[in-house]
């Protein structure tokens, strides 16, 4: 079930993605439209990281194509933010707060460029958005997950974009915390900016997002979340009616099958 | 000391080359080595440095000669194909990085010692000396060879230095730089041949075999004195600068002394160093705080003693023999006198006659420690729904580390309480 935007901001058409051969999401294809939080919403292993990471150019996809504002990512790159799992990095890392948010000033800087005092500033004012400014010198191994998962965000708003890919910026987070958040995408929605969350909490999905994409391996829904977001969408999403789709997927790898005929 | 004196004043132009040219090599080393160990990649550094024996045997059979601009090709050439010997194995094989740079390691290496062995046979008198590359010896640091290194760990101290950003960026959160458009692959290339270049220079003073740890053991040191990657970069060149002078300085002292191993173990004890003493992170330091918090458990708790009994005739003032303290708590009489001993010298405690009291300062202490147990013990009720015969044994430790500010923030949340859950009072 799919209901496309009319002036779409990310249009994702036909996609499929595969680990060594092995597809693990099939001709997934969905429009949003500005100004939007939309949250992928699936089980485990639906594959809402890889969409994730397959729009933002990660990985490659084995057919279909990504578009952003009506371009591909190469050419409208700094509009577009992206925020990874918090466990992805190591927080051991020797740096400070204020140096993870300045990295959301790198792709405006370029290479070679270091930042100013106005990237300082920018930065400053993100972290304070997040409530994170008395933290600005901590060492990043000094944080709660909370905390780390602020300066995630900060970051990503110090790079100024019009359209936000979080994943699962709700995980492992306290409950101040997730206010925190849901408050400032909302701000952020109003600002006309879209925000395309992964999420995996049913029951605060209803609540958080105004568009919903329902994935497991598949697209099972796509669209504004009244519309969709159905007991009967969300039961063909988490009721394993899909094992045919993973056994096929199986067997592509270990018989080393092109995912699409040469 | 004579020696030291010669060697320090750097009026034999031999030294002053030999010395520049370690400094040079060692820092530069240093310098990639700290990204490579932030980025984990600390193993692939020790596959390098092996791999590039081969290249310099196979510059030698070529040309005949030791002629160094060829031999550093050749082992450039070699290093390299090593990585992507490693790259492509864990590619396209069932076989995990780790075992694919073991075996590449070996594989090199031994080719590389297979043609070495191959060259001293021949009976070429050119030769001699191209043993030198397997442990170094910096007194073939002279001349025109000297004035080539000295350019190649320039050009690695500029080029990171000028990608230092980039590179933190990469070796702290790949994906995203990936997503802010950063070009990832090349800049891993970029810095997979500033390992491979940092080797190079390295091998005729340090050798092939130990040039890896010239590359890493500063790095780690220096991760153990700072949280900040520049000043981490910096003290990690000072102590490959510092442990390429002192291998210098050994080989000049002792002249059948290879430059290398020396090097190595200069830095090693460094890194030992660092290990065990290292502010905050060493081993020493954090014996040091548990100790430290040993006995301020300690001293609260007998305070608490004494407050204890003074509750019983409200008499906290009253002076008690070590019987008498032994009596509400168990504590081993070595500690105790110890600790009363301490607390005396604090002016906490006032002692006559082998009998203790507490004075003004002792008391309010005292009150404070039994204070921030009761409440603590409240808190726990109140708030976790926990049943007020299970607080006990997780006050006795909290009241050891709440804080003033925690203090007035438990107080404000319990709305200033009198009585405790066990409905004993809580002193002001």
């Amino acid at each position: 079930m799919i209901i496309h935007a009319k002036e779409p901001v990310l249009e994702v058409h036909d996609l499929t993605v595969s680990y060594s051969r092995k597809p693990v999401l099939w001709g997934i294809d969905f429009t949003l439209p500005s100004g939007c939080i939309a949250g992928v919403v699936g089980p485990n292993g639906a594959g809402k990281s890889t969409l994730l990471k397959t729009i933002m150019g990660l990985i490659p996809p084995s057919s279909g194509y990504v578009k952003l504002f009506g371009h591909p990512l190469e050419e409208v790159r700094h509009r577009v933010s992206y925020v990874p799992q918090r466990e992805s990095v190591d927080w051991d890392f020797p740096v400070s707060v204020l140096d993870v948010v300045l990295m959301g000033r790198y792709g405006k800087m370029g290479l070679l460029r270091n930042p100013d005092r106005q990237d300082k500033a920018m930065a400053m004012d993100c972290l304070d958005k997040m409530g994170m400014s008395a933290f600005a010198k901590r060492q990043i191994s000094q944080l709660s997950g909370g905390q780390q998962q602020r300066v995630f965000l900060a970051r990503a708003l110090a790079q100024e974009a019009d359209i936000y890919f979080m994943d699962e910026p709700f995980a492992g987070v306290d409950a101040a915390t997730e206010q925190a958040i849901i408050t400032l995408l909302r701000d952020m929605a109003a600002a006309n900016k879209t925000i395309i969350v992964v999420h995996h909490d049913l029951q605060s999905a209803r609540d958080y997002f105004d568009w919903i994409i329902l994935l497991n391996m598949r697209l099972v829904a796509g669209g504004p979340t009244g519309e969709v977001f159905t007991d009967e969408m969300i039961q063909q999403a988490y009721g394993g009616r899909l094992n045919l789709l993973a056994q096929v997927g199986d067997m592509m790898e270990k018989r080393a099958f092109p995912t699409r005929e040469p | 000391m004579q020696n030291l004196i010669d060697f320090f004043s750097f009026s034999d132009p031999n030294v002053r080359y030999v010395v520049l040219g370690t400094i040079l090599l060692s820092s530069s080393a240093a310098m990639v080595g700290a990204f490579i160990l932030l980025q984990k990649k600390a193993l692939v550094g020790d596959a390098v440095a092996h791999s590039v024996l081969p290249g310099i045997c196979a510059a030698f059979l070529f040309s005949g000669s030791k002629n160094i601009v060829l031999m550093l090709a050749g082992a450039f050439v070699s290093g390299w194909l090593s990585l992507v010997a490693i790259d492509y194995i864990t590619a396209k094989s069932k076989i995990k990085k780790d075992a694919a740079i073991g075996l590449v390691l070996a594989v090199f290496f031994g080719v590389g010692m297979v043609m070495m062995t191959f060259i001293q046979q021949t009976g070429n008198a050119a030769q001699s000396g191209l043993d030198h590359f397997i442990f170094g010896k910096a007194a073939a640091l002279v001349g025109d060879d000297l004035l080539i290194f000295s350019i190649l760990a320039a050009v690695i101290l500029i080029t990171v230095g000028l990608f230092f950003k980039a590179f933190t960026l990469v070796a702290f959160d790949k994906n995203y730089a990936q997503a802010l458009g950063y070009p990832v692959r090349r800049l891993d290339l970029l810095l997979t041949s500033l390992t491979v270049l940092a080797v190079v220079t390295g091998i005729t003073a340090v050798g092939v075999v130990l040039m890896a740890a010239m590359l890493i053991t500063p790095a780690a040191a220096a991760r153990y004195w700072t949280n900040r990657i520049r000043h981490m970069v910096g003290i990690a060149v000072a102590f490959g600068a510092f442990a390429g002078l002192a291998g210098a300085y050994i080989s000049y002292v002792a002249p059948s002394m290879p430059t290398g191993p020396w090097m190595v173990v200069v830095s090693t004890a460094i890194a030992f160093f660092s290990f065990f003493f290292a502010p905050k992170k060493g081993i020493f330091p954090r014996m040091y705080t548990q100790y430290k918090n040993q006995w301020i458990i300690a001293e609260e708790n007998t305070l608490k003693i004494f407050y204890h009994l003074g509750e019983r005739n409200s008499h906290f003032n009253g002076m008690r023999g070590l019987n008498e303290l032994t009596s509400t708590r168990e504590m081993e009489r070595a500690t105790l006198k110890a600790t009363l001993r301490r607390l005396a010298t604090k002016e906490l405690l006032v002692t006559r006659n082998n009998q203790w009291g507490l004075t003004d300062k002792g008391y309010q202490q005292a009150a404070r420690v039994v204070r921030l147990h009761r409440m603590w013990e409240l808190y726990l009720t109140k708030y976790m729904d926990i049943p007020a015969d299970h607080v006990h044994d997780d006050a006795e430790t909290i009241e050891h580390i709440l804080t003033p500010e925690l203090e007035r923030e438990l107080e404000h949340q319990l709305d200033y309480p009198d009585k405790d859950p066990h409905n004993t009072k809580i002193p002001k």
